[in-house]
């Protein structure tokens, strides 16, 4: 028996070296974390479905290959978490909605399949918002995943589930999704880091869409390392998705170097105001000054449409959202209710016991802003401030290299304490949506823990994919921060 | 009051793409229900269309053909409604910016050209099918239809008539066929046509409330319904009515038209831009290169068929009624065959023999060469057209060579003038009464002398030599 708490603290390059040492298989390292998940998870309720025997089974075919003496691949014997909203044929893909209980899909999405091919060991399907809809995954119909370093807390959302898996050592890397900030914020409020790739870096494929042009997949990892590695498996041209972009895909793990010197960092002065909080404001200037140290150059850059942002995000985002779940109708798969009289009194009774509140209102929202007479009004208006908003990054990226800015106004907020405000957990969203609108890649790691002892998150933004730069620059802070982020409560308890 | 029709058409063309538009799956929608399906014809969660190449290819076709211009930029957009056919419950269609737009058609209408306008061409997917006679009182769906691709060509308002409408029909079925681009079978509804139709008095410029008549299996329905539409509202205008916009279903049974749906209840599609696709972005090389894949189309081929080959305007016009047949005349010409002879022979015998065994003309033993053949030996008097006629069928049963079968079956001609000089004076002899006829000035004696001739050689005999034959030797 190896130790568990050792393996359950390795990342996925450590893991890597490992197997290939003979040091551990893949199989010791499954078995730790479904130990793990067993241990700590009815605390923080991440996972919504544990795969113990297709984790297994997947990792002895690691050791086999590894016996054999051939090339495991990238990701081999490294436990992942997928969110909900991920396709998969193993296990169900519920989108933590009642509307798809028990549902199982026919096919396994694009970065599900690379994962696979590339050595990884599934854990299972981890908790979220309902159709990824909400900032705090209070909004799931499962359950309410609790954030690993103070269990009153919401570990953010919708990847809510992927972020405190992985802050709880619950995995080594998971999968989430980000229309609106959903991987960024959770990651920043759990501590971890997490990456929202370039609009069309990632198949979507298997994605079950929210918002069609906003959505993109990524990872949560534990460090800068890690999300390199994983963002080299899952980032590609995909034949299913004709949105995914042709580029070619660099190894992300080339920029993985400590060197800001000709690094411009971008402040944009209309995120640094009265709003933000000020403690989370002094820990993103800590981060600013260990990187000016190292040579880089800081400016203040303008993104003037900043104030339209959260309004044109939720007009586009509802009206993609009111066709694209459509589909859950009761007619083919998924939940039908059960007084369903004609055509239209099951496809109406069907959505109204089947979806929750806030996706409701998401789709009548976005309803009301397709409708003929409002179109003009709402959705083409939303669409011109969309062009604008990306318009501001660009011209902000003719200045700089990066823009440096906070992930969440605030850190870790209670359970409970923002449900009754629907806006007020929309505003969560403030510093994140802006980036799904441009299209551009941004990514969030810990720069701190406030008094209360929670993490604060560090948003890094660059141009359309170049995912590289903003790497080299997290990893260049990452290495020279000066402290140890330290483990979650939950996690120290366990070690 | 006297009152001028109005009416615009909208045609549903269904492709015949070997795989649907946003998936891989099979068109063919005979199979068994819901076999050619897939996740994304079926709308599951997580799945993306990805536009066919070879649907856009189809549509720009069709666009040229149709004198339209294709789009360099053009889009898809999501139209919303709720439906059991309608996986997504959004069709994936083409709202503001189709491919094709502002073409025309030339339509032949009593022998003069009228010219109807085409508004657009644009791309869209079918929707499955609801199929009720699953017995229990339950409904089914057949998937197999759903996503495969379809064409919505609509006309300008340009047509004042039932009849107008018909050749309008006729010829758009014309080109799609010439272009292979689709079955074009209106029982299995791979061309459905809808009718908008309004009245307005005579001379007037506005344009009158039109009503929408759909689900018609028929071109001859599309004219009845039409008709019906016109005298309908005439009669209500007359009476002090008001039209009410709506659409209006057609009973071919009763052949009337009925309410459906008035405007009050119609639905508001919410277009919006399809996400999930990239623009289809056409530059000239691919219009190009559609353009060097165009067949010559059936107006162009009927006035050259006049020019080259002399024909008639009624004979250009059924040898280039199917782009099979206009095929078949060329290549019968080609072989060597008179034009006019080539063009009696596949108008008369050939498509009678078509008809009678149920074959395509491209299935058919019978190849332009042999018939061509066939003509030749009629033409160097090897064999008689008589011959000929019963050669046809057994070119068509066997696929062997006119020459082959005329060795075969003993067929040639006999030219040989001692041979029938024997014949005509056996027949002579036999029949005194008609011989004696003919010398007392009886001219029509003759006919009935030739065809015992003709009998007496089983038909073999060449007629002309019977004829000089018979004549020298009844004045002698």
């Amino acid at each position: 028996m190896t130790m568990p708490k050792k393996l359950n603290a390795l990342t996925a390059h450590e893991i890597r070296d490992a197997l290939r040492a003979g040091t551990v298989t893949a199989t010791e390292i499954a078995e730790a974390y479904f130990r793990r998940i067993a241990e700590v998870d009815p605390k923080v309720l991440a996972y919504v479905d544990v795969w113990r025997d297709y984790g297994l089974a997947q990792a002895a075919k690691v050791d086999e290959i590894v016996r054999r003496g051939d090339e495991p691949g990238p990701l081999a014997g490294v436990p992942i978490g997928l969110k909900d909203v991920l396709c998969t044929r193993q296990g169900y893909t519920t989108c933590c909605s009642k509307i798809l209980k028990g549902y199982r899909s026919p096919f396994d999405a694009t970065v599900v399949e690379r994962l696979e091919t590339a050595g990884s060991v599934f854990l299972g399907k981890l908790n979220m918002d309902e159709f990824a809809m909400g900032s705090s995954t209070e909004n799931s119909s499962v359950q309410v995943t609790r954030n690993p370093w103070n269990l009153k807390c919401v570990p953010g959302g919708s990847s809510g589930g992927s972020a405190a898996a992985v802050a709880a050592d619950e995995c080594v890397i998971s999968l989430g999704s980000d229309t609106g900030g959903s991987i960024r914020q959770p990651a920043a409020l759990c501590g971890c880091v997490g990456m929202k790739p370039t609009y069309g870096r990632v198949s979507r494929y298997g994605l079950v869409a929210f918002a069609s042009s906003l959505d993109q997949i990524g990872p949560f990892t534990k460090d800068v390392e890690d999300l390199a590695v994983a963002l080299n498996v899952i980032c590609g041209r995909d034949c299913h998705d004709s949105t995914s972009a042709g580029l070619p895909v660099p190894d992300f793990t080339k920029s993985l170097r400590q060197d800001v010197a000709d690094i411009t960092i971008g402040l944009p002065k209309e995120y640094y105001t009265d709003a933000l909080n000020a403690e989370m404001r002094e820990k993103i200037e800590g981060a600013v000054a260990v990187l000016q140290k190292l040579g880089a150059k800081v400016v203040e850059v303008s993104l003037p449409h900043t104030g339209y942002a959260i309004a044109c995000y939720y007009i586009i985002c509802t009206a993609e959202a009111s066709a694209n779940l459509a589909r859950f109708d009761g007619v083919r798969y998924g939940y039908r209710s059960p007084i369903s009289g004609d055509v239209h009194d099951m496809y109406s009774n069907t959505k109204t016991e089947g979806f929750g509140p806030e996706v409701k209102r998401r789709i009548m929202l976005g309803t009301y802003v397709l409708s003929s007479g409002y179109y003009d009004a709402y959705y083409l208006k939303a669409q011109k401030v969309r062009s604008l908003i990306r318009r501001d990054f660009l011209d902000a990226f003719e200045k700089c290299d990066v823009i440096l800015a906070p992930t969440s106004p605030t850190a870790a907020f209670e359970i409970g304490e923002k449900t009754a405000d629907p806006l007020e957990m929309y505003l969560s969203d403030i510093y994140t949506i802006s980036v799904n609108l441009a299209t551009i890649p941004g990514m969030s790691m810990p720069c701190g823990l406030t008094k209360r002892g929670l993490p604060a998150g560090l948003q890094i933004m660059s141009k359309p994919f170049n995912e590289e730069t903003m790497l080299r620059v997290a990893y260049t802070y990452e290495k020279n921060r000066g402290f140890e982020m330290g483990q979650p409560p939950i996690g120290a308890q366990a070690r | 009051m006297e009152y001028e029709p109005v009416i615009g058409l909208e045609v549903h063309v269904e492709l015949n793409t070997r795989s649907k538009v946003f998936c891989s799956c099979s068109t063919n929608f005979h199979a068994k229900p819901n076999t050619n399906v897939c996740p994304i014809c079926l709308g599951m969660p997580g799945v993306l269309p990805v536009m066919n190449r070879a649907v856009v290819d189809a549509a720009i076709m069709v666009g040229l053909a149709l004198n339209c211009t294709v789009s360099k930029w053009s889009k898809m957009d999501r139209k919303n409604y709720f439906y059991p056919d309608l996986p997504k419950n959004y069709q994936i269609s083409q709202y503001d910016l189709p491919l094709c737009s502002g073409g025309h058609l030339e339509v032949a209408v009593d022998g003069r050209l009228h010219r109807v306008g085409i508004t657009r061409v644009h791309l869209e997917e079918d929707t499955a099918r609801n199929v009720h006679t699953i017995g229990g009182g339950d409904s089914g769906i057949d998937f197999n239809r759903s996503t495969i691709p379809l064409l919505e060509i609509v006309s300008e308002p340009d047509i004042h008539s039932a009849h107008e409408a018909f050749s309008y029909l006729t010829a758009l079925k014309q080109i799609l066929q010439y272009l292979k681009v689709s079955d074009c079978n209106m029982e299995e509804g791979s061309l459905r046509a809808e009718a908008n139709i309004s009245i307005r008095p005579a001379g007037s410029d506005k344009l009158g409330v039109k009503t929408e008549v759909k689900n018609v299996a028929s071109f001859s329905g599309t004219f009845k319904a039409i008709e019906y539409e016109i005298v309908r509202q005439t009669r209500a205008l007359d009476a002090g009515e008001k039209i009410v916009q709506e659409t209006r279903g057609w009973d071919a049974g009763r052949a009337i038209t009925f309410s459906q749906r008035t405007k009050e209840s119609a639905h508001d599609y919410r277009y919006f831009p399809e996400p999930d696709l990239v623009p289809i972005a056409v530059d000239d090389a691919w219009i190009d290169r559609i353009q060097s894949l165009m067949p010559e189309l059936p107006r162009a081929r009927f006035l050259r068929f006049q020019e080259q080959y002399g024909l008639s305007p009624y004979d250009a016009g059924v040898l280039t009624s199917t782009i099979g047949m206009a095929n078949y005349f060329e290549e019968t010409v080609d072989a060597g065959a008179p034009p006019k002879q080539a063009a009696n022979w596949i108008m008369g015998d050939f498509q009678a023999l078509l008809t009678e065994r149920k074959i395509g003309i491209e299935d058919c033993n019978a190849s332009p060469r042999k018939l061509a053949d066939m003509i030749g030996l009629i033409d160097n008097g090897t064999i008689s057209g008589k011959i000929a006629k019963e050669l046809l069928p057994e070119m068509a049963e066997t696929g062997l060579a006119p020459k082959a079968l005329i060795d075969q079956k003993g067929l040639v001609q006999i030219s040989d003038e001692s041979a029938l000089l024997d014949a005509v004076k056996q027949v002579i002899g036999a029949n005194p009464g008609p011989v004696a006829d003919y010398r007392g000035g009886k001219k029509q004696a003759f006919g009935f002398l030739v065809g015992q001739v003709m009998k007496a050689t089983k038909g073999k005999a060449n007629p002309k030599l019977v004829n000089e034959i018979l004549q020298r030797e009844l004045k002698s």
